[in-house]
């Protein structure tokens, strides 16, 4: 029984490229390929995790998506449209609609202005009206996000609210906004411990009764579980695994899934667990290049094989939803 | 196996403008033996890397120890002369810090940092000499010898942090602080240190002392564990009986923050609030406003010290066993 | 687009500003330097009711007395009143030089540090071919070549050989600004750059920009008094950098009228240190290490004042007892 599930964001084989190396036109350019193929979609109130190491390219989708980059070849759809080919107002309905909470509240805020400037500004420049409907809006959108009372906490400026609060305080603002997709890039990696679930709870709590959608980034596999819908596991800029969360993460069928599971703090573990990974030179991402072959985890894979070099794996769905780019059991 | 470090009521200041103080260490004892790995745990604020800091005697002013002892091999550091700590650093007590970026010159290659070290113990002056043993210990975290020639930032992150680790365990100390070592890096790579520093522990028999915040990884690496809030350490015990057995409701909750891999999904909490600010000390226990168990004795005293088999906290309604 | 931020600046003004001149004694001297020698020349119509290019027949370079403060020049002026009306344009000279430099500083730098490529580098071109220029040089060259210059075509000058150093300074630090998250964030609500640029990043840069303002003040003030003393200045004009150029050509130092010197040398130094005594605070604003020496040394010396009661207090009781 599967209810009818309306795509709001469709990502289609985005490629993207970077130029790196000096700035005078005399020295060497390599070219860094950040993004290789990645497809999905977004459902409207679902949580997206994508997941992966530092390196991997997860800010990079966001980055593009927020339109800091143009694709190097690929499209993002909104609505059916080309998010890097729109114009005047139809750019100004996609900038209202998507938005992003970044990874450090220390300095998402402005810290000359209080919180309820960071608060008028969207409503200002997206939803214009008098002084007393606007000031309403404010109070109902800070006290859902749990900064009561308001009025105290809207006269505030940012130093003087904690971490937790200024990621409160932010994710008010995109409330105000009026924002329908949310794309959160590490939301709680800089909080502190006990206050990063209050987080994930409201994020939650948003996508639930406002119909939120949310494209969760992250490193922690385990808060990628307790919150999201479905997942993305990303390696070198390349989509591995990805699916049905908890079938991907209590059954995961791609090797590199498999060794950020076995790496993941568990308490209960007893002694030392044993890495499914072979000792590359160096344990980190790879680098990937528009000339580079084959599948991108074969120097660190421990069940690679001849072809693993050669040709990038075709997709393959493993079971009901879960897929993986793999030759490995095929 | 006898005790290698014990700090005994260790109070540290930090001097504001007006001429006061905010206390951010509050009486804390603790002693580590020898071979042990003793962590300590704790959110943004509790005292933990003040502590760390306080016990090589790095704090820099407005920080002040104000009192206590902390006593390693039969001396107490707290009053020992400027010079006979700069000996003692490095080669009986050693750090690791967060971010090695922090801590590794960047205009300097990494074999001259490591020369300077050995020059300036007393080692060796000589650069042959200096550049094998450089080679030895970067083998032993796993670094290959070609690389010593090169600048720290063209080492990738985890590589830095591991050449860290080769300088701290250069001059084979006691004791070694591993402060956040790896909040920085991400999983896989963070797993590979720690069983590389694990692995040397046992070679080399040192103590380690570990501060992070996140707890779940202390229980699979630390012995004994000592939670801290606002300036005090609230429990201590065994991992073992931290994981299964929390009696402090802190405890209780920071084990809350940590969603796992297996089993069902669940709502969790964490814990409702936001940590302690130092200058704003209620009456009574400490974590009075964020406890779920709070009783009315918590609004008036602060809880005396209670001792179980393997640690002690300081709680006055907690947890029953199971 | 800018009326409902007035509400902000005035926040700032209202705060910061007030308790920022209170909070140490060298603000405060500097303040108060600041303060007297404005008042001195604004309101040098209350303080002597002699005009400065009257000449006073039967008096030329007279010291010091009742009737002439300071006595007077050789050609029977009264230097008091030379001073305080003459102080008048230098101060405005400095001023307005110290407007024009930061307003051109603010737009390039502000501007190429945001916007960065090709507009960037064409600027920073600029910047550097303008600064490789020795201004002195250069005010010279274009005196030399008008003949004479008056004050106010000084300031011009000053100004736009100036601006490129303060434009530097304010590139780099938008550069640093500019990808800090809450630009990030401004971009993602669509604001324009404009608003960016000088609602958003500016006012995070003002303790450098007043701190360049204030440089650039006793800067122009300097080199204002520097060109006329050499003679490029108007010699009509009633300034204190003529007042010196007067004063050299009438031999005032072989011939032992000191007086003649001493109006515009203390008004130069004292309004200078002045504005320099100001400047270190707000150094101290953007360098928190700087305060943290100030709060130590203020703590020792409590520490001190109660060491001091404390002894004083058992002496007092060991006499009552003895």
């Amino acid at each position: 029984m599967k209810e009818e599930k309306q795509t709001i964001l469709s990502v289609k084989n985005v490629v993207m490229d970077f130029k790196i190396g000096g700035k005078s036109p005399l020295s060497k350019k390599n070219t860094l390929r950040a993004l290789n193929d990645i497809t999905f979609d977004l459902f409207k109130g679902e949580a997206l995790a994508i997941v992966g190491e530092s390196g991997c390219g997860k800010s990079t989708i966001c980055k593009v998506a927020m339109k800091f980059y143009n694709p190097t070849s690929g499209t993002m759809a909104f609505e059916n449209k080309d998010v890097h080919k729109l114009k005047a107002q139809e750019l100004k309905n996609y900038r209202q609609k998507v938005q992003m909470i970044f990874q450090d509240p220390f300095s998402s805020l402005n810290p000359l202005h209080d919180i309820y400037y960071h608060l008028k500004r969207p409503l200002k420049l997206y939803h214009p009206s008098d002084k007393i409907t606007m000031k309403k809006k404010m109070d109902e959108y800070l006290t859902l996000v749990g900064l009561v009372p308001p009025e105290d906490q809207g006269n505030k400026n940012p130093h003087q609210l904690s971490g937790g609060q200024r990621q409160r305080a932010y994710l008010a603002r995109i409330l105000s906004v009026g924002a329908e997709v949310i794309f959160a890039d590490e939301p709680t990696s800089m909080l502190d411990v006990s206050i990063r679930l209050g987080i994930l709870n409201l994020m939650n709590k948003l996508k639930r009764e406002n119909g939120k959608s949310f494209v969760y980034i992250t490193h922690d596999i385990a808060t990628a579980r307790y919150f999201a819908d479905r997942i993305i596991v990303l390696y070198a800029g390349h989509m591995v695994e990805w699916g049905d969360v908890n079938k991907v993460i209590v059954n995961p069928a791609h090797p590199y899934t498999k060794l950020l599971i076995s790496a993941a703090p568990d308490p209960e573990r007893e002694g030392f667990v044993e890495l499914p990974v072979l000792k590359d030179k160096e344990s980190e991402v790879t680098v990937w290049t528009p000339e580079s072959k084959g599948c991108p985890f074969r120097s660190r894979c421990p069940v690679a094989q001849e072809r693993c070099s050669k040709e990038l794996p075709q997709v393959r769905e493993v079971s009901d939803g879960q897929f993986i780019r793999c030759f490995h059991n095929s | 196996m006898s005790d290698l470090l014990t700090v005994k009521g260790l109070s540290v200041d930090y001097v504001t403008a007006n001429g006061g103080h905010v206390r951010a260490v509050d009486n804390v004892s603790f002693s580590i033996k020898e071979g042990q790995s003793f962590g300590l745990a704790g959110e943004s604020g509790c005292g933990k890397s003040t502590i760390a800091y306080s016990l090589m005697r790095l704090h820099r002013p407005p920080a002040l120890i104000s009192s206590g002892q902390i006593i390693v091999g039969g001396n107490d550091i707290v009053h020992m002369t400027e010079k006979r700590v700069q000996q003692l650093r490095w080669s009986e007590i050693a750090m690791v810090f967060q971010s090695a970026m922090n801590c590794l010159n960047p205009v300097v290659t990494m074999e001259k940092q490591f020369f300077e070290i050995f020059r300036y113990h007393g080692i060796t002056n000589d650069k042959r000499v200096s550049r094998k043993k450089a080679e030895e210990l970067l083998s032993v975290v796993g670094i290959p010898a070609e690389r010593l020639k090169d600048y720290p930032h063209q080492y990738s992150g985890g590589m830095r942090q591991r050449a860290v680790i080769a300088m701290a365990l250069a001059l084979r100390p006691k004791l070694l602080i591993l402060d956040e070592p790896t909040t920085a890096l991400d999983t896989v790579v963070q797993r590979d240190i720690l069983k590389c520093i694990y692995d040397l522990k046992k070679e080399l028999n040192f103590s380690i002392l570990f501060i992070t915040h996140d707890i779940s990884l202390m229980m699979e690496f630390c012995d004994t564990i000592g939670i801290m809030y606002a300036g005090k350490i609230v429990e201590q015990s065994s991992s073992k009986s931290i994981l299964h057995n929390p009696k402090h409701p802190y405890t209780y909750g920071l084990k809350n923050s940590f969603p796992s891999l297996k089993g069902e999904v669940k709502y969790m909490e964490g814990i409702p609030g936001t940590p302690l600010a130092l200058n704003a000390i209620p009456v009574g226990c400490r974590f009075q406003d964020r406890c779920f168990r709070s009783c009315k004795e918590c609004f008036t005293m602060e809880p005396e010290i209670s001792t179980i088999n393997d640690g002690f906290f300081y709680c006055h309604n907690p947890l029953k066993v199971g | 687009m800018f009326k409902g931020d007035g509400v902000y600046m005035k926040k700032i003004w209202n705060s910061n500003i007030v308790r920022f001149f209170r909070n140490s004694p060298k603000t405060s001297i500097g303040a108060i330097l600041v303060i007297i020698i404005l008042f001195l020349t604004v309101g040098a119509s209350l303080f002597t009711s002699i005009d400065p290019t009257n000449r006073f027949d039967n008096e030329y370079h007279s010291p010091p007395s009742n009737t002439h403060i300071l006595g007077t020049t050789q050609l029977g002026n009264d230097l008091f009143s030379q001073t305080l009306y003459g102080g008048r344009v230098s101060i405005l000279v400095g001023i307005f030089a110290g407007v024009l430099t930061v307003f051109l500083g603010i737009i390039f730098g502000i501007s190429s540090g945001y916007f960065g490529g090709w507009y960037d580098n064409l600027i920073t071109t600029i910047i550097n071919i303008i600064m490789v220029v020795p201004n002195i040089v250069l005010l010279l060259i274009v005196a030399a070549l008008i003949d004479g210059v008056s004050p106010f075509l000084i300031c011009i000058i000053i100004g736009l050989t100036s601006w490129p150093w303060n434009a530097r300074v304010l590139r780099a630090q938008t550069m640093s600004l500019r990808n800090r998250e809450f630009v990030y964030s401004a971009e993602t609500l669509g604001e324009s750059k404009l608003r960016i640029m000088f609602v958003e990043i500016m006012p995070n840069m003002l303790s450098i920009i007043s701190s360049a303002f204030v440089s650039t003040i006793i800067y122009a003030i300097t080199a204002s008094a520097t060109l006329e003393f050499i003679g490029f200045g108007n010699p009509l004009s009633c300034t204190w950098g003529i007042m010196l150029f007067n004063a050299n050509k009438s031999g005032a130092l072989t011939s032992g009228a000191w007086w003649e010197l001493l109006g515009p040398i203390s008004g130069i130094v004292l309004f200078g240190a002045g504005l320099t005594l100001i400047n270190f605070s707000i150094d101290e604003v953007s360098n928190p290490k700087l305060k943290a020496q100030r709060i130590m040394r203020a703590y020792y010396k409590v520490k001190k004042a109660q060491a001091k009661i404390i002894k004083k207090l058992s002496l007092n009781n060991t006499r009552m007892e003895g």
